[in-house]
């Protein structure tokens, strides 16, 4: 299958008074149609900054960004208006995503208005049925965001999201800022939402769990780099980089069983560096217990471990040529 | 385990607004005994914060108004007490860590100039510059932050948030408080330095045997934290028991249903545990305040309000399903 | 399209709205002068006890007496009442507030929504460093040196005023605007590709109105007070009309035997001045949204 999105040795550098900040420094990862992607970090992973750079908000400092096999590695501005029709996001935080100032109507009707789609009474109706799917009763049209719960407003977000039709939308940790009964209830919306439109969804999020429930594959990026690359299944029974047993380790589960899935022996240690800053060779080598010389010199090559299962590490691969 | 330490009897407290009046806590029971690290587990809106707002005498009035109930510490009831005598116990036997480490920490003085006046005026008696110098540093290595010197001498922002919330601990226990409360301290952090944190935290507490009633959301870090644990629902405490028990068997469809709702790392897809939304504090359903939500709902549930009674042991719950 | 149609829904939001703006009564005593000024205003013909006053009217026998019931503040020097003159004098002070903003704010709010927006360009440097050029000349000076030059009188004051005013408008919205172009909500409208308008005078402007509204209020009365100024050296407004600032000015010359020539106007300025400060920090909490 073509993917829909390939990112290519994508880097962005954002220079400010403290130094240039290494966000993303070089990924390269692509998304087949229908699929869903969980792009998993913590803070200063660079995971946001990939999403704003695909969807347009960012420019790229250098690689490329190819949607159906164009290039669309320009702002958003500068792009035609079928893509902005083609890709869009739902932003973390639905209590700033959506204008307090605005009615539930006009946020939605705004992308049927900018794609002059159907006539008055025909985006009226759309608007309607957008609120149907989304399981919000009609009569929120004339409500303001303010007086929507939490869940509900980024059942609106994600209304929005969906009223062009896009074919990949960018989750930005959609669900992180909500309950989990609420959060259940917006996943399994999503995921039916993208089994009968066939979405593809470039999931970003810090919450791992969540991912083994959602994401066909998932990939750890740790300050700006991806650390390991896999099919979602494999990822968590056989995680390789040190990063991601130190991530699942770190994880509070609810049941005995969960904690069996955790890596045995790995504690968490160290702060997450500085991006302006970041350390040489891999970037995770001062917080690692498995590290050796080579690790701050050089930084690791991909290797490919299983199938579709890529690390980014000096444990493996070559260790018959040390 | 020790006696009673805290204990919240029946308390109900009211918002007013433009609409009505806000029925927020609808009788809160809860009890914490010395040395027990209490967990209260519920979703936003619960009235998790307002009860510790009434603990600390710090819910705002108005529009906020305690109408019933009782909150004993060492058996003396907070709601009765002088300002001054509340003043005495807030900050010295019972301290605070919050969800925001960075709203907690005033940006223009440095981590010394706010740590050491904790300490001066948590301390019983007037201490010298130096002694007090000296305890500063000491509560910073009790946290495990490098280089004591040079953080005293920093300033908040200069700090990464994992270590502004270990210093808003080594703050807060400073005065080697009898409880210690914390209201979702590791949410804004990731998750990595999230369990540093709460390794930290439990191996201090449980050295000074300190009682912790620990706020959370995420049922998941309530079970590393907490032994005892307390679920809240629309004002209410409808669960609580000793941890191990809670988590092997929840009794309140409203446990069940959030637990069935927690995403697995064993994978198996995610259940809509509970349906529906959290009621509106104008009108609350009668009775059982979960019962338009609730699969297991009888006519009695709307009736009347199920009282919190102990089922197995000391594992209590509000819900008729239990008491027959 | 999507706009309440419903009385009802109205009149519910308007019962809110007050509730909200009732519940500090501060702003309540700041309304309720700016309604009573703006009443005695409106209706001073009918309401002032000797209407015939107002313009060129002299009756030497009742000339500078003193409060009474016949004349509950007095008559000044040419036995004109100083009550009759004050409701008409709140409608030369109201009509220049009025003005001058109605004037300055819509120029000064679009600049400051495209110096915001476009933070960071050659078009917001351009604009800003305008504005900081005619914040630099206080207006009360310029508004002197134009009515000293050319003839004084309300008009040239009232354009001198508008002249220097803008900016003000222009850095409030700049301030406002550049932050909210980052709110995702902004980002939203412009990933789905909406016009530049659109992004500038339906996403952003909206967030924009509670400070623009309180700071017009705060501005009412900043403008009166100037206009008085402005009128009591002489520059403003000129005999007969009855300025409350001219009036101050003759009355002052009868300190202190006849103070009430001078103090009743003065007192005027004052709750005029007062209530608009008053009612600004009201428009704030009327524009607060509430969570759920």
């Amino acid at each position: 299958m073509e993917p829909i999105l390939e990112i290519k040795q994508l880097k962005k550098y954002f220079v400010t008074s403290r130094g240039t900040v290494r966000a993303v420094d070089v990924i390269s990862f692509d998304l087949l149609p229908g699929e869903t992607l969980g792009l998993v970090g913590e803070s200063g992973s660079g995971k946001s900054t990939t999403a704003y750079t695909v969807i347009g908000i960012y420019a790229p400092t250098s690689g490329k960004i190819l949607f159906r096999g164009r290039d669309i590695s320009v702002p958003v501005a500068k792009r035609p208006k079928s893509l902005k029709r083609a890709i869009q996001i739902v932003f973390q935080d639905p209590g700033t995503s959506l204008n307090p100032r605005r009615t539930i109507g006009q946020i939605l009707e705004l992308p049927l208005k900018v794609h002059r789609i159907g006539t008055r009474e025909e985006r009226r109706r759309r608007v309607a049925e957008l609120l149907r799917m989304v399981e919000l009763p009609e009569d929120y049209i004339y409500k303001a965001p303010h007086m929507l719960g939490g869940g509900e407003r980024q059942m609106v977000a994600i209304a929005r999201a969906l009223a062009t039709e896009p074919e990949l939308v960018i989750l930005d940790e959609p669900t992180s800022a909500l309950d989990v009964s609420i959060q259940a209830k917006i996943i399994n919306m999503l995921i039916q939402f993208q089994k009968e439109m066939n979405l593809a969804y470039l999931f970003i999020t810090h919450d791992l769990s969540l991912m083994r429930n959602v994401a066909h594959r998932v990939a750890i990026m740790y300050l700006g780099k991806i650390c390991e690359l896999a099919p979602a299944v494999e990822f968590f029974e056989r995680p390789y980089h040190p990063y991601t047993k130190m991530l699942l380790s770190s994880i509070p589960v609810v049941s005995e069983e969960e904690e069996k899935v955790k890596p045995e022996k790995i504690v968490s240690k160290g702060e997450i560096p500085s991006p302006v800053n970041p350390p040489p060779g891999c970037r995770f080598h001062t917080r690692c217990m498995e590290r050796n010389g080579i690790c701050s010199e050089a930084v690791p090559e991909v290797v490919e471990v299983g199938e579709g299962h890529l690390v980014w590490c000096h444990l493996y691969g070559k260790k018959e040529e040390r | 385990m020790g006696d009673v330490l805290l204990d919240i009897r029946d308390l109900y407290v009211e918002f007013k607004v433009y609409e009505g009046k806000l029925k927020v806590l609808n009788g809160v029971f809860l009890s914490v005994r010395e040395g027990q690290r209490v967990g209260l587990v519920g979703e936003a809106g619960c009235g998790k914060t307002t009860t510790m707002k009434c603990v600390l005498r710090i819910l705002p009035s108005p529009p906020g108004r305690i109408t019933e109930g009782e909150i004993l510490f060492r058996g003396e009831d907070i709601l009765q007490m002088p300002p001054r005598k509340v003043q005495l116990i807030r900050g010295r036997r019972i301290s605070m860590i919050f969800q925001d480490p960075t709203a907690a920490l005033n940006p223009v003085f440095t981590i010394g100039d706010q740590l050491m006046t904790v300490i001066r005026y948590g301390s019983r008696n007037s201490l010298p510059k130096k002694e007090i110098r000296q305890r500063a540093i000491k509560a910073l290595q009790e946290v495990q932050l490098p280089d004591p010197e040079r953080i005293l001498a920093s300033y908040p922002i200069q700090l990464s948030g994992g270590m502004r919330q270990r210093v808003c601990i080594a703050m807060a226990l400073s005065t080697e408080p009898e409880l210690l409360i914390a209201d979702e301290p590791t949410t804004n952090l990731d998750v990595t330095i999230q369990d540093q944190v709460l390794r930290l935290l439990n191996a201090l507490v449980e050295r000074r045997n300190t009682s912790v009633i620990f706020i959370t959301h995420s049922l998941g870090v309530v079970r590393e934290m907490a032994d005892w644990v307390y679920v809240m629902y629309a004002g209410n405490i409808i669960e609580g028991g000793p941890k191990e028990e809670l988590f092997r068997e929840p009794l309140h469809p409203y446990t069940r249903g959030l637990m069935r709702a927690v995403p697995k790392l064993t994978g198996g897809g995610i259940a809509e545990g509970v349906p529906g939304r959290i009621p509106d504090y104008l009108d609350p359903p009668s009775g059982c305040r979960f019962h338009p939500r609730c699969e297991h709902a009888m006519p009695r549930c709307s009736q009347e309000k199920p009282p919190f009674l102990p089922v197995t042991g000391e594992h209590r719950v509000a819900c008729f399903l239990y008491q027959g | 399209m999507f706009k309440s149609p419903q009385w009802q829904r109205r009149k519910e939001g308007f019962r809110r709205g007050w509730y909200k703006f009732s519940r500090n009564p501060v702003s309540v005593v700041g309304l309720f002068f700016v309604l009573l000024v703006s009443f005695l205003a409106a209706f001073a013909p009918y309401v002032a006890p000797y209407p015939e006053h107002a313009g060129r009217f002299v009756n030497f026998r009742e000339a500078s007496q003193p409060p009474s019931l016949r004349h509950l503040c007095g008559t000044d020097v040419f036995g004109r009442d100083i009550l009759s003159r004050i409701f008409f004098g709140f409608r030369y002070s109201l009509m220049m507030g009025v003005v001058v903003l109605s004037l300055v704010v819509p120029p000064g709010v679009i600049l400051g929504l495209i110096a915001g927006y476009y933070r960071g360009t050659w078009i917001e440097t351009l604009i800003m460093r305008v504005t900081d050029i005619f914040l630099a000349v206080p207006p009360l000076i310029l508004a002197l040196a134009v009515c000293s030059v050319l003839t004084p009188s309300v008009f040239n004051a009232m354009m001198a005023i508008s002249l220097m005013w803008w900016p003000w408008y222009t850095r409030l919205v700049y301030g406002l605007a550049s932050s909210l172009k980052h709110e995702f909500f902004v980002q939203a409208a412009e990933v789905t590709g909406a016009s530049k308008f659109h992004i500038l005078f339906r996403e952003i402007l909206p967030n924009c109105v509670s400070s623009i509204f309180t700071k017009m209020s705060l501005d009412m009365g900043w403008v009166i007070l100037i206009g008085s100024a402005l009128s009591f050296v002489g520059l403003g407004a000129q005999p007969p009309t009855p300025d409350l600032g001219t009036m101050v000015a003759d009355g002052a010359k009868y300190l202190p035997d006849q103070w009430w020539i001078a103090v009743f106007p003065a007192l005027a300025i004052m709750i005029t001045v007062l209530g608009f400060n008053l009612l600004g920090d009201g428009f704030r909490d009327l524009f607060a949204l509430e969570e759920i």
